[in-house]
């Protein structure tokens, strides 16, 4: 039985979340994750944006940092390249990241710089009321799209992946103790590692699509959650409403921090620069 | 292996001394986005800072060449990034969010014509307001303005040293005529390096955002010295956790704001040039205090008694050193490459104690002593 306790901020609960939110889950998936790892609360730095995702920060005992909406990407660049010897782990959310966020997103991929990004996908910006997001699935209701959502929506794993990440994997909160496995790897891997992991939002989202409660919401989860190697096997039309978990993509490539120390140590041999 | 050494007296740019400024004064972190005419200071800081062992990244866009800047800042270096007036216009929410975490940090402006796209290589002072009110909220702010080369290395060093001091971004004001202009440098051998108050009790009972006597709370850094804390852009109270309490919001408010303003006779640096008996004065900063200086020295020579008040600090604004124009002066002359935005503060600052004559040019092209000249003799009468 693991004993996470001392990486809370047991002092600022109780959460804001509401009642059936996946929120906390994903948090008490991190934590164990961190604690298996056994992480110093000293070395790790947590980056946020805004949203619902994004109040974790202020829960968590290590050094937190609460930035603004869809930039927590480019603050914990500059907190990783000034402290590469720091674990960096960055919370964002699908509006955050995607929307907002989604220049420094896929760059902090490219660039293949080591954080880890556990991104909260719950189809809406819950925070604010249940705005569509470019997660919310086509045809599905939002604040802002009262007749339905006419826009397609990001596989954001994919994009992770296509802009050069070198672990992306994702989860469902029904399954917590998978997802913090993922989340131990992904802090593992050298590079810009992606956890995306699907979160219920009965508030905003729930409500609205009649999608029911967050207990009702999970089920959803469970039922349309297809591990990579059954879904690889999988028709498009079977694929259609799967969310595909497990890790989906781990490769190595070059990692950004390292590539600079690289720079920086040739530099300093003799001869080592024609600038 | 022979040993370069660098000789002390160079010719150089603005945008040059800038980098040179900043690296003298202990840069250790500069993110930054290609935009003329500030684009030099990315360049040779790109050259030299990996030699150092610091850090230079270009960033995917200007806001995100901000955030990284702060993120750097947190994490305790010294950091800083350039920009024009597009550029400036996108980074305002994150130096905002630099204001109410109190993060220090440089922000090099080399304004260009503008609104908008306007005119990239061309000089203009259009942004000097925006440099106080660019970012929503009410939020403190320093920035200054260099009219030469020297003095734009020295006034880097000055960004960093009072940036670190207030724990507030320091706005280093130039214009494409400093930034490019190729002038005389004597480097120092050393500076003066300012170094942000280190945490004053130990991590259980550290309190990141106390309201101090002075304004400006301890800082740490992430991950040193066992001190975790956590910063938001959110209202927060002394353990910098957000609060909705009234009397807490009051207080940061007050005292964030507070703390430049209380200080302000340290921050605040003018430069007097024959003002003891002027008549005509002309306040003038950037590039066309070199165009004023130069008129008042020919006005002089006619017998005109002219004076010339130039601040190298254009925020705080320096109200009281203006004020004190009004026993002597009969008109106050504000020459600028903008529409009179430091003319209506020199206004305010006289409390129409005497006429102010606000002489704007915004044709993209260097603003002329001749043209100061003749404001002058007008306002003499002759």
């Amino acid at each position: 039985m693991q004993d996470y306790a001392k990486y809370l901020r047991i002092e600022k609960f109780p959460l804001i979340f509401c009642p059936g939110c996946g929120d906390g889950i994903v948090l008490k998936a991190i934590l164990r994750a961190i604690d298996r790892l056994g992480l110093e609360r000293d070395e790790i730095c947590m980056v946020s944006g805004i949203g619902c995702s994004s109040r974790t920060t202020g829960y968590v005992d290590v050094n937190t940092l609460h930035t603004t909406h869809g930039r927590a990407l480019t603050f914990a660049t500059g907190v990783k390249m000034v402290r590469p010897d720091l674990t960096v782990i960055v919370v964002t959310g699908d509006g955050d990241a995607t929307a907002i966020g989604g220049n420094h997103f896929i760059h902090a991929a490219r660039r293949n710089i080591d954080l880890t990004v556990i991104l909260y996908n719950n189809w809406i910006y819950g925070m604010t009321g249940g705005q569509v997001s470019p997660a919310t699935p086509t045809g599905r209701f939002a604040s802002t799209a009262p007749y339905g959502s006419i826009e397609p929506n990001f596989d954001i794993a994919a994009l992770a992946a296509g802009a050069g990440a070198s672990f992306v994997a994702r989860e469902t909160v029904a399954k917590p103790l998978l997802m913090d496995r993922l989340i131990e790897k992904a802090i593992l891997k050298k590079g810009f590692s992606l956890v995306e992991v699907m979160t219920p939002c009965p508030t905003a989202y729930g409500r609205r699509n009649k999608a029911g409660d967050g207990v009702d919401m999970v089920h959803y989860l469970q039922e349309h959650a297809v591990p990579k190697a059954r879904a690889d096997l999988m028709t498009p039309e079977q694929r259609q409403d799967a969310i595909v978990t497990g890790i989906l993509v781990d490769r190595d490539l070059p990692e950004y921090t390292q590539q600079y120390a690289r720079l920086v140590e040739t530099l300093r041999q003799p001869g080592g620069s024609p600038a | 292996m022979k040993t370069v050494v660098e000789p002390p007296v160079q010719v150089m740019s603005g945008n040059e001394a800038c980098a040179r400024g900043a690296l003298a004064a202990g840069l250790t972190f500069y993110a930054g986005y290609p935009i003329t005419p500030s684009s030099e200071i990315a360049e040779e800081l790109s050259r030299i800072l990996p030699k150092t062992g610091g850090v230079v990244i270009q960033m995917e866009d200007e806001i995100a060449a901000m955030g990284a800047v702060i993120g750097a800042s947190l994490a305790g270096a010294r950091a800083m990034t350039a920009t024009s007036g597009p550029g400036f216009s996108l980074k305002q929410e994150n130096i905002g969010f630099a204001c109410m975490a109190e993060v220090p940090c440089v922000v090099v402006n080399v304004q260009r014509g503008g609104p908008s796209t306007g005119l990239p290589t061309m000089p203009a002072q259009g942004d000097v307001m925006q440099a106080r009110w660019g970012t929503h909220g009410d939020h403190p702010i320093i920035a200054l303005a260099p009219n030469s080369v020297a003095e734009t290395f020295e006034l880097t060093v000055r960004a960093f040293n009072l940036a670190e001091t207030f724990r507030v971004p320091v706005i280093l004001l130039l214009d494409e005529i400093v930034g490019h202009v190729e002038e005389k440098v004597r480097l120092p051998e050393s500076v003066e390096i300012v170094h942000r108050k280190g945490p004053d009790a130990p991590p259980a009972k550290f309190r990141p955002y106390r309201h101090t006597e002075d304004g400006v709370p301890p800082m740490a850094a992430f991950g040193r010295g066992g001190y975790r804390f956590h910063v938001t852009g959110l209202a927060h109270d002394e353990t910098g956790f957000p609060t909705n309490n009234p009397e807490e919001i009051d207080r940061l408010n007050r005292r964030l704001n507070g703390k430049v303003e209380k200080h302000r006779d340290r921050i605040v640096e003018v430069v007097r040039e024959q003002l003891e008996d002027a008549e005509v004065v002309v306040f003038a900063y950037g590039s066309v205090s070199r165009a004023a200086h130069q008129a008042v020295r020919e006005v002089r020579q006619k017998g005109l008694k002219a004076g010339l008040l130039r601040p190298r600090t254009l925020w705080p604004f320096p109200d009281r050193e203006v004020y004190e124009l009004r026993g002597h002066a009969r008109t106050i002359i504000v020459p600028e490459m903008n529409l009179g935005q430091m003319a209506h503060e020199v206004e305010w600052a006289l409390r129409g104690a005497c006429p102010v004559v606000s002489l704007c040019q915004v044709n993209g092209q260097a603003l002329k002593p001749s043209l100061i000249r003749e404001a002058i003799e007008q306002a003499a009468g002759r």
